[in-house]
């Protein structure tokens, strides 16, 4: 059906015979001289002969308008309102691991903010031995770590738990993004201000709010908070946007997203949680007898193939194809990845672009010798704590239909003959 | 703040201008103000003095290793440390009750969650549901689903009115509550919620959550021996996304 790449080598005539076929490929084919000459070698260019932009064009650049497919997406009926909503990031059109700010997704309660890092204050308050307040400034001062982390929502691929519902994996998956993050660690600013207060740290706790209207408060433990837990300001190089918490956000590795709060102002130490809306209404998982699970913080480790996928269908026909997909897990690091054409029938061990490190995206491939047959394509993640990706199947089976939160099941995409992609689901 | 607080009044009253009449909201901005300025400049005066003993941190060195930062005051303190705890731990003296919380809910709140708390729209319902959590399609409410009243005092205290938050005094937050419990036939509307009669309330979805047990329950996920090569027979498709035709399209 489909070989491995390496497998087999077909020739250049039997390529190009079949990318005409198809048509939908055969841009390049299409557009030679009987000669077989092409005209954009043959021809000067206009772009070989006048001059392009100069510098400072674009003070600050934005991709190119040719790329201008590639940006979030909202799915309205989600929401009532887009200030309390979420989009997605275009994870079908992304490469490598690291998403780029101005395309990652974005989740707000009550609204992106405007705060200037002078009127930003952060204060560490509750059981310590001295209540404090930092500046901007301040943070800046402390030593800082770099780490790359991802951060998804709870309800990523959440619409999915009765059935195949959204075309595309920018909606099914996008509630995602991956950065390199620059702070400092929380464990720091809580020593700054003393813990002997707290006494024994075990069973203690965290309260985190943000500065917005919705302050989004959350719980968690003492023992997260003292771990990996981060007080970042800088992400993939840069201030953070303003949608992901300008100036300062919390960054909770492998948690769910709603934990890191944005507009990061307050940190109180605590002897208990204080169960606020957010974790107990919203972000809890109610299974099939109504009994619901809460502090359901670790994103299950989780995988799927970003192209092709029902937004980045297959439009050069048969011969070499790249399956590119991207897996991850809030337990640890990706050791392997399965992918399977035929609907889980057989499964190939992907190559990993780079080995998986903890609580970030890992980029794997499939590189296929594709023969135009249909295919349902699956990818599947194991963790280093062994944890393996489950079927929609196997998780429905434990947590029903009404879970919303923590989908993190094998997808499935339809690859028809024509290369146009499908989300469904199989038996 | 007062700055920040009017660019979200203008922000929100640009976005929901349609719906909403700006003089409504000029109005309640005003009733917010009034304070006791003997009582602030007291206050002012004692943080004076804490700044002071925080500065003269060179005689009383602090235990942080870096000296960064600076005390905390008290007022600052009591400010931004608003949090409710299910054991009532932070509800401050007050009190309301559902007939005053109906006036509050149907003028500040009935436009997104409905004149009942049903909810308009896509904006949630805050009564109803009891005995739905089971069912195929359940309505969590704060009366079917919420399991602390705690959590209510605290999100409407913090987070609500939508647009205009940290807007309602403790006691109109205690009747705004009572009123959301007597939509859930959960009080009698003559019921006054305050500090002291806040246990009085059952939850009925008290005893309805359990503690993150995956590692339990889905232990067959770890270590799992996984299957490579003629894994199964037979694969059909059982579900369409494109059938189901929901997905947003690029105008």
């Amino acid at each position: 059906m489909v070989d491995n790449f390496s497998d087999k080598k077909r020739s250049r005539r039997q390529f190009l015979a079949g990318a005409a076929a198809f048509g939908t490929g055969a841009t390049t084919a299409g557009s030679l001289s009987a000669s077989g000459d092409d005209p954009l070698i043959t021809e000067v260019q206009e772009w070989a002969q006048i001059t392009g932009d100069g510098v400072d064009a674009t003070p600050y650049g934005l991709p190119i308008e040719f790329e201008k497919d590639v940006v979030r997406r909202n799915v309205g009926w989600l929401t009532a309102d887009t200030i309390s909503s979420i989009n997605f990031s275009p994870i079908h059109a992304l490469e490598g691991t690291i998403t780029p700010q101005g395309c990652a997704f974005e989740r707000h309660h009550s609204g992106a903010i405007e705060l200037r890092k002078e009127d930003y204050r952060l204060m560490i308050n509750g059981l310590v031995d001295q209540e404090l307040v930092f500046t901007y400034e301040d943070l800046e001062r402390f030593p800082r770590e770099q780490h790359v982390y991802f951060c998804e929502c709870a309800a990523n691929t959440g619409m999915e738990w009765a059935g195949a519902q959204l075309n595309g994996v920018q909606f099914t998956h996008g509630m995602i993004h991956n950065m390199e993050y620059i702070g400092v660690p929380l464990r720091t600013l809580l020593n700054e201000a003393g813990l002997n207060a707290a006494g024994n740290l075990k069973g203690k706790w965290i309260f985190v709010e943000g500065a917005d209207a919705s302050s989004n408060g959350r719980s968690i433990p003492m023992e997260k908070a003292l771990d990996d837990v981060l007080v970042a300001f800088k992400a993939n190089g840069e201030a953070l946007r303003k949608e992901h918490g300008y100036p300062v956000r919390l960054v909770v590795p492998g948690w769910e997203g709603n934990m890191w709060v944005k507009w990061l102002r307050r940190v109180e130490v605590m002897d208990r949680p204080v169960e606020s809306r957010e974790e107990t209404s919203k972000y809890t998982d109610t299974l099939a007898d109504g009994t619901s699970r809460k502090w359901t913080w670790a994103m299950d480790a989780k995988s799927v193939v970003t192209s092709p996928s029902p937004q980045s269908p297959i439009t050069h026909g048969r011969g070499p194809l790249v399956i590119s997909g991207l897996a991850w897990s809030g337990r640890g690091s990706i050791k392997r990845v399965d992918v399977s054409v035929d609907g889980g029938k057989n499964w190939n061990e992907a190559r990993l672009a780079e080995p998986g490190t903890k609580m970030a995206l890992t980029r794997f491939y499939l590189d296929v010798d594709w023969n135009g047959v249909e295919m349902f394509l699956q990818s599947r993640a194991h963790d280093d704590t062994g944890y393996v990706q489950p079927s929609k199947e196997e998780l429905r089976k434990v947590r029903g239909l009404n879970s919303i939160y923590h989908n993190n099941c094998i997808q499935t995409w339809w690859i028809r003959s024509n290369g146009e992609v499908e989300n469904v689901e199989i038996s | 703040m007062l700055k920040s607080r009017d660019l979200f009044i203008v922000s929100f009253v640009c976005v929901f201008g349609v719906f909403f009449v700006a003089s409504n909201f000029a109005d309640r901005f005003i009733t917010r103000l009034p304070e006791d300025p003997k009582i602030v400049s007291k206050d002012l005066d004692l943080d004076f003095q804490l700044i002071a003993a925080a500065q003269a941190s060179v005689v009383r060195p602090r235990d942080g290793k870096f000296d960064l930062g600076r005390i905390a005051t008290r007022k600052e303190i009591a400010a931004w440390d608003r949090d409710i705890s299910p054991d009532g731990t932070g509800l401050p003296v007050g009190s309301g009750d559902a007939i005053d919380g109906e006036e509050i809910f149907s003028e500040r709140c009935a436009f997104c969650h409905g004149d009942f708390a049903e909810g308009l729209d896509n904006w949630p319902e805050l009564a109803g549901g009891l005995d739905t959590l089971a069912d195929e399609d359940p309505v969590k409410t704060v009366g079917s689903y919420w399991p602390y009243l705690s959590t209510t005092w605290d999100y409407v205290k913090r987070s609500m009115p939508f647009g205009y938050a940290q807007s309602l005094t403790d006691d109109e937050v205690y009747a705004t509550v009572a009123y959301i419990l007597y939509s859930n036939d959960l009080i009698d509307e003559d019921f006054v919620l305050s500090n002291e009669s806040f246990f009085d309330v059952e939850m009925p979805n008290a005893n309805g959550f359990i503690i993150d047990d995956r590692k339990i329950s889905e232990s067959h996920f770890w270590n799992k021996k996984v299957c490579m090569s003629d894994c199964k027979t037979d694969v059909k498709i059982t579900m369409r996304a494109a059938v189901l035709d929901v997905t947003p399209e690029d105008e």
